[in-house]
């Protein structure tokens, strides 16, 4: 119950910067996720928020206290870590009261705590176990326990379902975001995929480079990307992007890619219309460019000539890896397409859904 | 492949592991020829001692101790003389238990400290550390002859001559390098979000030491203790040096060095004393040596 802020937090080891000057505020309650690719900083992120490392520059606020100088166990915060980092020489239950019997809470409290939480997840017929005679999704559930029987005002999770194969991650996402709603704590959680990013969390913070890119609701990720980063790393398969030109003819405002020329509609005219003539990266997802004869309404539509190159029948969809020119694309097309490898076919674009970034920049332009 | 019904499958699959089973037969026969071979030469001479403890000084000179399994289950040839003799008139009783309280604290104090320095050189950040380290390890290659002649001056400064306390900290600072570098090694490698879960949780360094690492070290600390009970139990330099050889302090080995002079003949005598002064030390070893095969780190991380 708490929020957190960091404030111009850097973190340098030698000439490495990590992170570089991270501005989030987090509020209380929510669901903040970090994501990016390896090496981004967003465990890094999260393990100074911990205490785990030292921050090079700046200030870490939980609630209204600065903590770089407290030490973990004083920051009122609990962590579940990747590999979970149970004590294998404890039981389930002994794993989930170390931290209590720590902090001198009282026997009574510590029992009706662990046996609740174990109710909570499903572990109460495991207490008596040593780590090692659990599966791994049972190991994940204890370490998640052991973080809840703490009652923290922050819960970190520094990629809790890596470790996990894809069904149970499917349920252990559930599992915690059912938490969150009933704990209503601040929960901050690192993952490098996307798909539990959009999924769980309230907001998502993207990294690169120890540099933040973007912070936002996951819709408004997906809707409007501030780079070309950001674009291609949210969303599955990712957006396809092509170089272009913005030319103007007749009073129309034209995104020329050598291969094909799409019309800039109405709405965003007046905002693309001061890039004319420059360089740009134009970016469209796959599930914008719709097979002709499949097109839903509500779509505003523009044809681009394609060659199939390969097909990728997904059950509910198709993917279609197209060729124009000399760009390669992807679109992600109803299942009833007609698509056959070589076909020679008019992808509908649709024309709402562009996105403009700059081709130097690469910002976004709006 | 689709015709073949569950019980044809089960048949081949079978006959396919019976196969594998041969053919891995095959390849480890030499291997275990070989180590029977070896454990069996490496054995004799000590099982021929063994059996020779248990003869008569008449018998031991006159036949050779292969001589009983003639007929083994003559309980006349057998008897538990030698060992009376041995622990009572050649005071081997007396030295054991000297032995013993040369030996106990003599690995007891290194292991207590090195535990406590290699969780410190592993997980405690402090200025020096690496170099504190380097120097420690360092001292692995210091002979311990040439520390012999300093500390005896010192020792004899501060009257620690021929005491239990001097030799316990002779053995402790010889033990140490060793001890402080091996446990090092295996308290470096516990994984570090368990002790950074730990510190999360709570747990002072002390904690954590005590509550943590001290349970999962055991594999590493019952290995050391082997070797530096082993060590100290074996040992005469140190302890002829430092503890001499006066009636109250003689250990075993020290006896049954005099005992090869003073009884040379006496067969009979000196093949009890040897199994008196190797009873511990086995006795020591097939306690502990499951420590060396167990894996007390299975299931803490991954799945």
């Amino acid at each position: 119950m708490a929020s957190v802020t960091y404030d111009h937090v850097t973190k340098r080891w030698g000439d490495v910067v990590a992170v570089n000057d991270l501005n989030i505020e987090i509020y209380d309650k929510e669901f903040l996720v970090f994501v990016g690719p390896s090496g981004c900083g967003k465990s890094t992120s999260l393990r100074m928020l911990a205490g785990l490392e030292e921050v090079s520059d700046g200030d870490i606020i939980i609630g209204d206290r600065r903590v770089n100088d407290v030490p973990p166990k004083d920051r009122d915060i609990a962590m579940v870590f990747q590999s979970y980092a149970l004590y294998p020489h404890m039981t389930v239950y002994d794993n989930m009261a170390f931290g209590l019997r720590l902090r001198k809470t009282p026997k009574d409290t510590i029992d009706g705590r662990v046996r609740e939480a174990a109710r909570d997840l499903g572990i109460e017929h495991l207490l008596e176990r040593k780590p090692k005679a659990l599966s791994g999704g049972q190991r994940q559930r204890v370490a998640v326990g052991r973080a809840i029987v703490r009652e923290p005002a922050v819960f970190l999770m520094d990629e809790p379902l890596s470790n996990l194969d894809a069904k149970l991650r499917v349920e252990a996402r559930a599992l915690i975001q059912r938490l969150h709603q009933r704990l209503e704590t601040t929960f901050i959680y690192v993952t490098h995929d996307q798909v539990e990013a959009m999924t769980m969390g309230s907001r998502i913070a993207v990294l690169r480079d120890g540099i933040l890119q973007q912070i936002d609701t996951p819709q408004n990720l997906y809707d409007y990307p501030l780079n070309v980063f950001v674009g291609g790393f949210i969303g599955s398969p990712s957006m396809n992007f092509f170089d272009a030109t913005l030319v103007s003819q007749d009073g129309e405002l034209l995104v020329d890619t050598g291969a094909f020329i799409l019309p800039v509609p109405q709405a965003k005219k007046d905002v693309w219309s001061q890039e004319t003539g420059r360089r740009i990266v134009l970016g469209i997802r796959p599930e914008d460019i719709h097979d002709p004869e499949y097109v839903p309404p509500g779509v505003n539509p523009s044809p681009v000539e394609a060659v199939v190159d390969v097909t990728e029948l997904m059950g509910n969809e198709v993917f279609l890896y197209l060729k124009s020119g000399n760009h390669d694309f992807i679109a992600r097309v109803d299942p009833r397409t007609s698509a056959a490898v070589g076909n020679s076919m008019s992808m509908a674009f649709n024309l709402d859904n562009l996105h403009l970034f700059d081709a130097e920049t690469e910002r976004a332009i709006r | 492949m689709s015709t073949l019904n569950p019980s044809q499958r089960t048949v081949a699959e079978s006959e396919g592991t019976a196969a594998a089973n041969f053919r891995r037969f095959l390849r480890r026969t030499p291997v275990q020829i070989t180590l029977i071979f070896l454990v069996f030469i490496w054995t004799l001479p000590t099982f021929g001692l063994f059996v020779s403890s248990f003869r008569s000084a008449d018998a031991i000179q006159t036949s050779g101790w292969w001589t009983v399994f003639a007929n083994p289950f003559d309980f006349t040839q057998w008897s538990l003389q030698n060992y009376v003799d041995v622990i009572t008139a050649d005071a081997m009783g007396t030295a054991f238990l000297n032995s013993l309280l040369v030996t106990i604290p003599a690995t007891v104090i290194p292991i207590t400290i090195a535990a406590f320095a290699a969780y410190a050189f592993a997980w405690m950040k402090f200025p020096g550390r690496d170099l504190m380290f380097g120097i420690v390890v360092g001292l692995l290659v210091v002979p311990l002859q040439m520390a012999f002649i300093p500390m005896l001056r010192v020792y004899r400064e501060i009257g620690l001559n021929g005491t239990f306390l001097g030799v316990w900290l002779a053995h402790t600072g010889f033990g140490l390098p060793l001890a402080v570098f091996l446990l090092h090694n295996y308290i470096a490698s516990l994984p570090r979000e368990i002790i950074e879960s730990a510190s999360i949780d709570g747990a002072s360094h002390f904690t954590t030491f005590t509550r943590l690492i001290l349970p999962l070290s055991v594999p590493a600390i019952a290995a050391f203790t082997i070797f530096q009970f082993l060590w100290v139990w074996n040992d005469l330099l140190v302890a002829l040096v430092f503890l001499g050889t006066g009636p109250d302090v003689t250990i075993v080995t020290s006896r049954l060095s005099e005992m090869v002079g003073s009884r040379g003949q006496d067969w009979h005598v000196l093949t009890a004393g040897a199994f008196v002064t190797m009873i511990l030390p086995l006795v020591v070893f097939f306690g502990l040596q499951r420590y060396f095969v167990r894996g007390l780190m299975a299931g803490s991380v991954k799945g």
